[in-house]
């Protein structure tokens, strides 16, 4: 393996900062706030490394979430992204400014990249990070959920620099914007040629409807599992989060057993969710699905078993007939909401 | 024309279920606990076969890990590969996803002539999906990771990429490493006669490192960018779920009660 002959060398804190439709993704600036906290306790500074093609007023606002600077690669073949030339330009300012930490959002795009270039400048990669700390030896704790989330490891990377690591969106917070904040914005020149493009973007169809409610943006989430019986009875779910302004999510079960798509997956395999109030329906609680919203705020269980191990980690727990419970509760929802509307109304 | 040669890099994991920590090494138990096809692996079998289903051509199946992996290799021929690659070597154990993209990048690579590559989105008992992306940054080939469908075009692969707001399609020049969403199609089961064939034999070849062309230096545990230092155990939070139970109106109106003195709703 190729070692880094000075490990001192690698200075500074990197987030790859991800364009999506002319914006920062979010997980971007949650990556900025982590950096920022990384690079004070290294006492070195924080960079983002961007990409993409009329970006540069997404490189000003880098620097207004915590960004000291923004290495800022602007080609038109950058537009939308693709692995290789993504890849290429990635690796080749990591060879030439050696930041001792890279961090990237565990988006598709970022785990695509990810993968890809750390194989390419042989250096270690954590996923799904849900805790970074600096050890005694400085070295980066990358601490992940392991087996099922039943544990948490923790992964050091000692001898290859970058350190580098992924956390999904939603695990760090955003620090407040700062406008005005000071930061500088280096153009950098990659040389890119056609022939570093081999991906062509054919089409792009948009998710709309009930499938573009993200599950993991949404601050409640009522989640369904093998005792929804039928998929059709997803239909008092979807009622009931309608009510509450939330969104539709599954166990791998239901998933599995084919009622809703894949997108709706919380769990170890699907997504991590943690909004202020999840409501498990008809979920027994197997590991993976605990490991995808046991760091909801409130939890409220609704299961005819109160046997069911998912009580366990509840707030609230109603045992009985969920057909019943359901309706029942959008229902009383939507009565005290009239009620508290007709008071409003009133004074 | 001749279909092409896709290669399908699986791996054996531990059964969801049967996820159990060594409490001595930190890692995890793979001997003495039922195991499978990493599911997302699967998809990705069914995705080649199904190419060839179309057009013919060949499909070999891939692993790097111990002799017992060969039970999910068995699997693989009689769902329907043509010819299985078993690549185990003690120099191996305790790779992270570095050596491990390498390894397999090595492995494809002597297998040659391919022109499509296939892995699982990501393995349940790791959970990265580094390896895919990772064997095509060794390969230095085109990649399209968390397919859904993918098209085969003679000369290109044509692949719909799910991303968080929808769906892209890409069309990639050959060879290129796609990967395969989990549950994205419907994984043939084997078949009698593809039991048979396995149990003539003849279908698997075993390599070792030295066999590959693998440096030494560049695999195994003493090769691998990252290590694990500890393993915490999760503690989870007593939440201390206030429990209602009864007739639903009641049962919901006490819940809803509950939840607005806890501030959870408004008042």
């Amino acid at each position: 393996m190729t070692l880094p002959k000075d490990k001192s060398e690698y200075r500074g804190v990197w987030v790859f900062l991800e364009a999506r439709k002319g914006a920062l993704r979010e997980v971007s600036r949650q990556l900025l706030g982590e950096a920022r906290r990384l690079a004070d306790i290294r006492r070195s500074d924080v960079s983002g490394v961007l990409p993409g093609w009329n970006v540069e007023p997404l490189a000003r606002e880098a620097t207004e979430y915590g960004a000291d600077r923004v290495y800022l690669v602007e080609d038109r073949r950058l537009e939308t992204y693709t692995s290789r030339p993504f890849a290429k330009v990635v690796a080749t300012l990591i060879g030439k400014h050696k930041p001792e930490i890279v961090l990237f959002g565990a988006t598709k795009n970022g785990r695509d990249l990810g993968g890809r270039l750390h194989a390419m400048i042989e250096t270690g990669l954590a996923a799904d990070c849900v805790k970074l700390e600096i050890d005694d030896e400085g070295n980066l704790d990358m601490v992940r959920p392991s087996f099922g989330g039943k544990s948490l490891a923790h992964i050091l990377c000692k001898q290859h620099r970058p350190q580098m690591a992924s956390a999904r969106p939603n695990v760090f917070r955003v620090l407040p914007r700062q406008p005005g904040r000071q930061g500088q914005v280096i153009r950098e020149t990659v040389a890119l040629t056609d022939a570093d493009v081999d991906a062509t973007i054919v089409t792009f169809e948009e998710r709309t409807g009930q499938l573009a409610r993200k599950i993991e943006d949404a601050r409640v989430v009522v989640s369904g599992g093998l005792g929804m019986r039928d998929p059709k009875n997803f239909a008092l779910l979807e009622a009931l989060a309608d009510e509450l302004g939330g969104a539709v999510g599954a166990s791998r079960k239901a998933v599995d057993a084919g009622w809703v798509p894949k997108d709706y997956q919380v769990g170890q395999t699907g997504k991590t969710v943690r909004p202020k109030l999840y409501i498990a329906v008809g979920i027994s609680g197997a590991v993976q699905h605990l490991a995808g919203m046991q760091e909801s705020e409130k939890i409220l269980v609704v299961n005819q078993d109160h046997k069911a191990p998912i009580f366990e980690i509840a707030d609230y727990g109603v045992v009985g007939d969920l057909f019943q419970v359901i309706p029942e509760l959008a229902r009383q929802l939507r009565e005290r909401k009239a009620i508290r509307g007709g008071r409003a109304a009133a004074a | 024309m001749p279909g092409p040669r896709s290669i399908v890099c699986i791996k054996q994991v531990p059964k969801a279920q049967e996820l159990q920590v060594d409490p001595v090494t930190n890692t995890l138990k793979r001997v003495g606990v039922p195991s499978e096809i990493n599911p997302p692996d699967r998809n990705a079998i069914e995705m080649a076969l199904q190419i060839r289903d179309k057009h013919d051509g060949e499909v070999f199946v891939v692993t790097m890990g111990p002799p017992v992996f060969t039970f999910s290799l068995d699997e693989a021929l009689a769902m329907g590969c043509d010819r299985a690659f078993l690549l185990t070597d003690r120099l191996l154990g305790g790779s992270d996803t570095v050596p491990t993209a390498y390894a397999l990048s090595e492995t494809i690579h002597k297998i040659g002539g391919y022109q499509l590559i296939f892995c699982g989105e990501e393995t349940t008992d790791a959970s990265t999906g580094h390896v895919g992306p990772g064997i095509a940054g060794h390969l230095d080939c085109a990649q399209i990771t968390y397919c859904s469908a993918v098209q085969y075009l003679g000369s290109r692969v044509r692949g719909k990429r799910s991303v968080e707001d929808g769906y892209e399609t890409w069309e990639c020049p050959l060879p290129c490493v796609v990967t395969a969403n989990f549950l994205s199609n419907k994984p043939r089961p084997p078949t009698l006669t593809g039991k048979i064939r396995v149990k003539r034999g003849g279908l698997t070849t075993t390599w070792s490192c030295a066999d590959v062309g693998i440096d030494p230096d560049k695999v195994g545990i003493r090769n691998s960018p990252t290590i694990v230092a500890k393993v915490d155990t999760v503690v989870l939070p007593d939440r201390k779920a206030k429990i209602f139970r009864g007739e639903p109106r009641a049962a919901v109106a006490q819940l809803l009660d509950a939840m607005v003195a806890d501030g959870v709703f408004p008042a």
